[in-house]
């Protein structure tokens, strides 16, 4: 099945070329040029993944990431011009996934795309939990779902793949280099504010005291482990 | 010596006393130097002490003296009266041995006594006759006379050219001490004279003289603590203004830019607090215009890049589309494909670095710092660069520490300066070993890059880190590079505060040192690694 992309950029040529690239690599894409009309865009062609330039006349990229996450946990690539720590954050903190800095290589941004659309291939059935006793994370691995206290907590699909990741070795601590290839599939080592600001929107979810972590805990110098208590 | 010797314990009591008084007097000259107020009221307390109590002293003194002169001024004419009478009455006995004569010294005792004023307090009168011990001495009221009497007095009095004599004695009348003025005076008789004593207490003029003293140091004291207050309130007038514009200054340079003074009146302190309000304006609208100035070149260098990237993008990935489909060209459109894709990959590195810089002096690179481990991150930088040292010829040696160097900086910064540092020993060190070193002494990491290359030649070490500084500028560069790798560098350690230097010699290579604090914003104080390398002189030696 080929895989459909929305592609939210507001330069023409730029889309056009992505559109050539992207069908040559077997996906199916639909452009749309300016951030008001993203979200009708979105909910209508319904894609697999979502490409944002930051940069938009109308609304930002970051509120369109904003409001797209708010109904969706589909993966968003933020294509950027910017590798300013502020813009880079920014865009992570109101849900994407992952980012390209402009220029890209056409390659770089395929392997993203694929590296956030392979998933769902390890489907043995598999009940994880994480966090100490008081406070117990239940991961339903095929299912897709996670609860606290029978209630049920939504992830988008990464952040859901970061807790599996480390709720299979739960003594083992994973640097953020470990998790970037793990979760987010890069080879080499990027960016490991990946890492930090999904881990941080992950706390907000599953901790009781995002502050006082107690279910992903912080290894100073290290990375990060899954609390057991 | 035995002088100096007795004195040695003397000179070491003295000076562990005035240690003593150094230290228990800190606060107080703390103070003294701190407080103009304390200062201005102490000096007007101490003035005005002084000028007061002078004229304080000398009009008790004076007034004293006035009584005191009036009383014996009294007590001389009542006397002149009394020896009159006393010669009228004398005249009657021609000798001494008359026995009436006791009789009649006594009556004129007592009728000299009736004329005093009880008011006065008591009075004393006395006759003697000195010449004639027969006759008994007598005095009036009955009291021993004898203390305010004295024998210096007696032979003043009754001598050969005795007269008037005064003096003035205090004595235990009638179980009181009471001062008295004595007047002696010889009174002359046909059998020779007699002397008549004549005290009168000076207990009221001693009063008069007290409440005088009282009054005077009653007023010099009020008038001493009111100077100080006056002293007070006037510095404090003048202080406090100064005061305020010292915390407003202060407010001010901690980045409260509305902080203003109030203006009251027109005096001279108005006149500061507008002065300094006007400074204070002058300030605000020039560091606004160059936060504003800052502001636009932030964003222009925001636009810029955007601006550039996203064409910069189509053109990559058409490249990118050529590129891959080169084979099927004729060689010509081929070579062009190639060459076009390695100089956008010039381009690419060109623009960012440019922007790095460009941000760097727009003041808006942030330091995003984390605990990290450093060695890992030498270990990737190596592993990275291991391809094109292996294509020139180099052994990248790493000598790093078994445990792990953690320290608060930004990883990716930090991993920027080594693939630089690194990159460039590689690029420059002619087929020979390059060792990578790190050491770490708790507050500091240093990390040196070691090269056996052409190395710099003297006063290069500064000019590497010049944009777009090239050692030879006829050299062919293998590497490509921007020519910006080593600004950005500095910028990248200074942005830690830390330092990046260098160390080269001609034909001995070269050796870049990093260093960087282990706690972020810590002052970094000496490097774990000496700059110059300690296999300098071996090398020169073989």
């Amino acid at each position: 099945m080929r895989a459909r992309v929305l592609v939210v950029d507001d330069d023409p040529a730029l889309a056009e070329m992505l559109g050539i690239v992207l069908r040559s690599e077997g996906f199916l894409p639909s452009f749309v040029a300016d951030g008001e009309r993203a979200l009708a865009a979105f909910r209508e062609s319904r894609p697999d993944i979502v490409l944002l330039d930051l940069m938009l006349p109308g609304m930002s990229g970051i509120d369109v990431a904003r409001a797209i996450r708010a109904e969706s946990g589909i993966p968003i690539v933020m294509l950027t011009a910017k590798s300013d720590t502020v813009d880079v954050v920014l865009g992570l903190e109101s849900g994407a996934d992952d980012y390209v800095v402009k220029p890209f290589k056409p390659k770089e941004l395929v392997a993203r795309m694929r590296a956030r659309l392979r998933r769902g291939e390890d489907a043995a059935p598999e009940m994880l939990t994480i966090g100490p006793p008081s406070n117990q994370i239940t991961i339903d691995v095929p299912a897709h779902t996670v609860s606290r206290d029978n209630e049920e907590v939504k992830l988008t699909p990464l952040e859901f793949d970061l807790l599996v990741a480390l709720a299979r070795k739960p003594r083992q601590v994973f640097t953020r280099e470990v998790l970037l290839e793990q979760v987010w599939g890069y080879r080499h080592a990027a960016d490991t504010r990946l890492v930090n600001v999904h881990v941080q929107r992950l706390r907000a979810k599953i901790e009781p005291d995002p502050e006082r972590p107690e279910i992903i805990l912080t290894v100073r110098g290290v990375g990060y482990k899954a609390g057991t208590g | 010596m035995p002088v100096r010797r007795a004195l040695r314990p003397v000179r070491r009591y003295w000076r562990i006393l005035a240690r003593h008084l150094t230290r228990y007097s800190a606060p107080a000259r703390r103070a003294w130097r701190r407080s103009l107020q304390l200062r201005v009221v102490t000096l007007t307390l101490l003035a005005s002490s002084l000028l007061v109590g002078t004229f304080g002293g000398y009009i008790a003194d004076r007034s004293a003296e006035i009584l005191l002169k009036r009383a014996e001024d009294n007590a001389r004419v009542a006397m002149d009266n009394k020896v009159e009478y006393a010669l009228k009455q004398l005249t009657l006995y021609p000798q001494a041995r008359d026995p009436e004569l006791p009789g009649a010294l006594n009556d004129l005792v007592n009728d000299l006594f009736d004329g005093e004023d009880a008011a006065r307090g008591t009075s004393i009168i006395s006759i003697r006759a000195a010449h004639h011990p027969d006759l008994q001495a007598v005095a009036v009221p009955k009291v021993d006379a004898t203390d305010l009497i004295t024998p210096e007095m007696i032979s003043a009095v009754s001598g050969d050219r005795g007269g008037v004599n005064m003096q003035i004695r205090t004595a235990e009348i009638n179980g009181q001490n009471t001062k008295y003025l004595v007047y002696g005076s010889p009174v002359p008789t046909r059998f020779g004279h007699v002397e008549l004593y004549y005290m009168v207490p000076l207990t009221s003029e001693d009063q008069d003289a007290n409440l005088i003293r009282n009054t005077v140091l009653a007023t010099g004291l009020a008038l001493v603590i009111l100077l100080g207050l006056v002293a007070g309130l006037v510095t404090r007038l003048v202080v406090t203004p100064v005061r305020v514009a010292a915390r407003t200054a202060q407010r001010l340079s901690a980045g409260l830019l509305d902080q203003r003074m109030k203006v009251d009146g027109e005096d001279d302190l108005a006149l500061l607090a507008a002065a300094f309000n006007q400074m204070a304006a002058n300030l605000q609208r020039q560091i606004v215009r160059l936060e504003e100035m800052s502001r636009l070149q932030r964003r222009f260098t925001s636009d810029v890049s955007h601006e550039l990237r996203t064409p910069l993008t189509t053109v990559r990935m058409a490249a990118d589309l050529i590129f891959s489909e080169r084979e099927d060209f004729d060689p010509a459109v081929a070579r062009s494909a190639e060459l076009l894709q390695a100089e956008l990959d010039r381009f690419e590195e060109l623009l960012t670095d440019l922007l790095e810089i460009s941000r760097f002096d727009a003041g808006f690179a942030a330091l995003d710092a984390e605990h990290s481990d450093l060695v890992p991150i030498a270990e990737r930088v190596a592993e990275r660069l291991a391809g094109l040292a292996e294509r020139v010829g180099v052994e990248l040696q790493l000598n790093l520490p078994d445990t792990p160097v953690i320290a608060e900086v930004d990883p990716r910064r930090v991993e920027r300066v080594l693939r630089n540092l690194v990159g460039n020993a590689v690029e420059h060190g002619e087929a020979k070993p390059v060792q990578i070193t790190m050491a770490t002494d708790g507050a500091a990491v240093a990390i040196t890059v070691r090269d056996h290359g052409i190395g710099l030649k003297p006063g290069e070490e500064r000019l590497v880190f010049n944009r777009f500084w090239r050692a030879d500028p006829s050299r062919a560069r293998q590497t490509g590079g921007t020519g910006l790798g080593l600004s950005i560098s500095v910028e990248d350690a200074r942005l830690h505060g830390g330092w990046l230097e260098a160390w080269g010699s001609p034909g001995e290579g070269a050796q870049f040192r990093l260093t960087l604090p282990v706690r972020s914003g810590d002052r970094l104080v000496a490097a774990p690694l000496p700059l110059i390398p300690r296999d300098r002189n071996a090398e020169v030696n073989s």
